[in-house]
């Protein structure tokens, strides 16, 4: 096993990552990058960020695999994660978990309104209702929490993760986006992340749980009654944050003017209760009698009188091939890959294939990955984890059999302020370290870090009890409290973490003073520590 | 709190070199500390149904099912001074108007036209409207201009993370939020948490922010365990819990500020003012989060005590909505809105700013209700009066902000 034998320096990582030969760019060899330092190899040093960038981080035994294919090779098979098998075990547990195969319409039936209507009132059956509501809410994250930290298509879940915030929708806005948002991950968003961006585009706008979260159902032409009194109206909030959030851009290009004309141009995208009750799926329905059928005036162009629904479809066409939603994606991905300020060139770069590809992401990603930016050493080993990344890059490095129970990790997403499904604002949760890093943000970690690495987390229900935690009792007292007491864990059990595993499974890259840290900390602390690490804090 | 850093902020302000204000204020050892506590109101909150114009006609024309209703008629607003009133769910903070420690700038805001809630919160935090590169918070530069109180609890930020208005050089403490903030947890514990602080003994921005957050953590626990939160704070609404428990977070803050006077600025937000749709009127959505958030308020000034009088409050929003109501009941994003301010020192009872009317023709873009006082210029008021930092400090904190028009402001703070 090489040691690391390097002095205390954070960069170590950059220090040693080179572009992969089969990536050197022809007659400039990035400047930034370094040759390896012979103890270490940089080969291996390769294959740790990949799998911490394209992925969540190395689980034991990740990097010789990806030495084994070879770094590019592993990259393509991300890229194409068609020959990916899930194991067996996750599978069977996907398989599992309760409505995540449900259609929208059927969770809308069981679940929905029409439950809550049927309680006609009566409290104790509301409460029911909702409880139902919560778990199928909660059915999702459990399914989303597994494929993230157990699914080999690591990039396919990374995307699922960049593209779901992109769109984001929030799970508690209200009885139908918190039903839908499960369906919404696994409809809308994953089947596309590799593809066109005006696939997801479009399916995200018709998605009900998009429809409901932005207001997009409720909003109509307004009508004028026989009685004089005026009817319905517009309901401008989708039709703004799909400029502003979703393709072009805040304030790029388009005017209040536009707002209010792609506003009238949705009229009538929405779903209609009543087919969903018949279990007709899928659940978008263009309802005519609530479009606007007037001419519109929408970023320059004429939609003439009578456009129907296709107009919606026409303005998502010409928002998706919009210059400044080129600019605006390129500069997202490459944040969310390379650096919270990327580098103007690689955006531009990206933009390039974008514009070639007409916003085939695959490609763009194919770009990002061979470009000397990414492999810098100011992108390498520098971006600090959102706190889910940590989470799922932990629960990942421990090599820990599959948990059973997912509240405990719930919670410290909540506690962390990252709840998932929980971004309540529709521009989704950023991951820079702006947003993240704060004086309390890394004693929160610290404390997960101590109970995972220990095993006083309950993430396991019916197991045999693995080696009793060498912590005493009263160590674990403040974060047994912090994670919310549950009735149902009281039979759980937990399991330490091995240290000696963890260090070769990230590749024992870390820096000297790390190593200090750990050599004179008491060994149960150990694994702790090494989740709780400056070098781990980062991917 | 962390001066090596301040040189930075008058070359970053493009300014002369200015001391932070220990130095020019050696002389003053023995005034009690000033303080700001800023409370965002993030998605929008609807200002024309907090400050009700119910003297306008076209407010009721404009909002057939949302408005408020006239002083005197059934859940009708609170008389302010004859031209407004208050929303009925705020009537906890009328004693506050009637004893003057609360005022109203009405038809203030951010003048940048955006309708974006997220570039409009950046605009407010940074101070710097129109600014898309500003990156640092106002909040942190003034706190880089306050006297060093030597405490880590001088610049407070609750919750989870940290917002764009504290960013910057200066250090500051996140507080957690509800009964969390007082737990004491395995970090807390010296045997562990010493093997961490060898790991992050560096000089770089984690090793920083652990460093402020184990020390912070530890002022905060011993403070929050050593008094009991006031009962008020978990006393439920009419049977139901605290829609969103601010009354504890304030609760908890006035306990750290009476533990540690030092402690200058604070910033809380809530969420959940984007009322698009089913706003509702004196009832309904967005009285139930007005409630709230005056039950937090209420108990913020009362859990002070004596520190009230040294305090004033801010309460603000990116921007107003739409004077007429959309076609589901709710508001869409406009521009005018009303700022709160509130505390000891604050000149109230009284509805600050020009009001530029209702009328269709009055509205900014035919739409939204109109700005007439910049958001800045109250801000600067504050910190020029209140906590005393000079025009040219304030010229970095706010740079290029308009110059506040004395007849709009005057005496806005009364000491």
């Amino acid at each position: 096993m090489r040691i690391s034998l390097f002095g205390k320096s954070l960069l170590l990582l950059g220090l040693i990552c080179a572009v992969p030969a089969s990536h050197a760019q022809t007659g400039k060899k990035a400047d930034s990058s370094v040759q390896a330092a012979p103890s270490v190899s940089a080969k291996e040093l390769q294959a740790l960020h990949v799998l911490n960038r394209l992925g969540y981080g190395p689980s034991p035994g990740d990097i010789d695999r990806v030495l084994q294919k070879g770094v590019e090779a592993y990259i393509q098979q991300q890229l194409h994660p068609e020959s990916l098998q899930m194991s067996a075990a996750l599978s069977e547990r996907l398989m599992a978990v309760p409505d995540i195969h449900s259609t929208d319409a059927a969770l809308y039936a069981d679940y929905g309104p029409p439950q809550r209507k049927a309680a006609a009132g009566d409290q104790a059956k509301i409460k029911a209702v909702t409880q139902r509501q919560n778990q199928v809410a909660d059915a999702a994250r459990e399914a989303h929490l597994l494929r993230a930290v157990y699914s080999p298509a690591q990039l396919q879940e990374t995307m699922v993760d960049f593209w779901f915030n992109h769109f984001n929708v929030f799970a508690g806005k209200g009885q139908e986006t918190k039903i839908w948002t499960g369906n919404f991950e696994r409809d809308a968003i994953r089947p596309h992340v590799f593809g066109r961006f005006r696939d997801l585009l479009g399916a995200t706008a018709k998605h009900p749980a998009m429809l409901n979260y932005l207001d997009n159902q409720k909003s109509t032409s307004e009508r004028i009654a026989k009685n004089g009194k005026k009817l319905g109206g517009l309901n401008e909030n989708y039709a703004r944050e799909v400029m502003e959030l979703h393709t072009l851009g805040v304030d790029d290009g388009y005017t209040q003017a536009d707002v209010t004309a792609l506003a009238r141009i949705f009229t009538g995208w929405g779903y209609d209760p009543k087919r969903l009750v018949d279990g007709v799926d899928p659940a978008f329905f263009f309802n005519s009698k609530k479009h606007d059928e007037n001419e519109k005036k929408f970023l320059g162009n004429t939609f003439a009188a009578g456009g129907g629904e296709e107009e919606g479809e026409r303005a998502l066409d010409l928002l998706a091939a919009h210059p400044a939603t080129t600019r605006h994606l390129s500069y997202k991905i490459a944040q969310y890959f390379v650096a919270d300020s990327p580098p103007p060139q690689l955006v531009e770069k990206l933009a390039k294939r974008w514009r070639e590809t007409g916003g085939d992401v695959g490609k763009v990603l194919d770009t990002l990955f061979k470009s000397p930016e990414f492999w810098s050493a100011d992108a390498v080993g520098k971006k600090f984890k959102t706190p889910w990344q940590y989470l799922v890059s932990s629960l990942r490095a421990t090599g820990l059999p599959m948990v059973t129970n997912v509240k405990p990790l719930l919670g410290m997403l909540r506690q962390n302020g990252q709840t998932l499904y929980g971004c309540t604002t529709p521009d989704g949760y950023k991951n820079t370290q702006a947003e993240w890093l704060n004086s309390d943000a890394l004693i929160l970690r610290l404390n997960f870090a101590n109970a995972l690495g220990s095993g006083n987390l309950p993430l396991w229900k019916s197991l045999p009890t693995a080696a009793a935690s060498s912590m005493s009792a009263d160590d674990n007292a403040g974060m047994m409290a912090m994670i919310e007491k549950q009735p149902e864990l009281t039979a759980s059990k937990a399991r330490a973490a091995d240290p000696f595993l963890m260090q070769a499974a990230l590749g024992n890259a870390f820096s000297q003073n790390t190593l200090d840290a750990w050599a004179i900390a008491r060994p149960q602390l150990r694994a702790g520590l090494i989740l709780g690490s400056p070098e781990f804090m980062r991917r | 709190m962390n001066r090596r850093n301040f040189l930075k902020i008058g070359m970053a302000a493009g300014t002369t070199l200015l001391l932070p204000a220990q130095f020019a204020w050696a002389a003053k050892n023995g005034t009690p500390p000033k303080r700001l506590i800023v409370v965002m109101l993030r998605g929008a909150i609807d200002g024309l149904s907090v400050v009700v114009p119910y003297a306008e006609d076209n407010y009721y024309r404009l909002r057939s099912s949302i408005a408020i209703a006239k002083p005197g008629d059934t859940d009708g607003a609170l008389d302010l001074d004859g031209r407004f009133g208050l929303h009925p769910a705020l009537e906890m903070l009328m004693p506050f108007w009637q004893q003057k420690q609360l005022a109203f700038i009405q038809a203030s805001g951010s003048t940048d036209p955006t309708r974006s809630h997220f570039e409009a919160q950046a605009y407010m935090e940074t101070g710097q409207p129109g600014v898309k590169r500003a990156s640092d918070g106002w909040m942190n530069r003034l706190l880089g201009f306050m006297p060093d109180e030597k405490s880590v609890l001088q610049a407070v930020s609750l919750g989870p993370m940290l917002p764009r208005i504290f960013s910057g050089v200066q250090d500051v403490s996140t507080v957690p939020l509800g009964r969390q903030a007082g737990r004491a947890t395995v970090m807390d514990k010296p045997g562990i948490n010493a093997a961490f602080d060898r790991m992050y003994e560096d000089s770089d921005a984690l090793s920083a922010a652990y460093r402020q957050g184990r020390k912070s953590r530890e002022q905060v626990l011993s403070d929050l365990n050593s008094d009991p939160v006031s009962p008020e704070s978990n006393v439920a609404d009419n049977g139901a819990p605290p829609p969103a428990g601010f009354a504890l977070d304030a609760s908890q803050l006035a306990i750290l500020v009476r533990r540690n006077p030092g402690m200058q600025l604070a910033f809380a937000q809530l969420g959940g003012w984007d009322t698009h749709v089913g706003q509702g009127g004196a009832k309904g959505q967005l009285a139930n989060r007005l409630r709230s958030l005056g039950q937090g308020l209420k108990t913020l000034a009362s859990d002070l005590g004596p520190e009230w009088s040294h305090t004033v409050v801010v309460v603000m929003s990116e921007f107003g909505r739409t004077a007429r109501q959309n076609g589901t009941n709710g508001t869409d994003h406009g521009h005018g809105n009303a700022m709160w301010v509130m505390g000891g020192p604050v000149a109230g009872g009284k509805v600050y700013g020009e009001w530029p009317g209702l009328d269709d023709a009055q509205l900014h873009e035919g739409r939204d209700l109109a700005i007439t006082t910049d958001f800045r210029s109250v801000l600067t008021e504050i910190c020029e009066r209140h906590l005393q930092v000079d025009s040219e400090r304030l010229a970095a904190v706010f740079p290029n902000a308009p110059k506040t028009p004395a007849s709009i402001l005057n005496r806005l703070i009364g000491a």
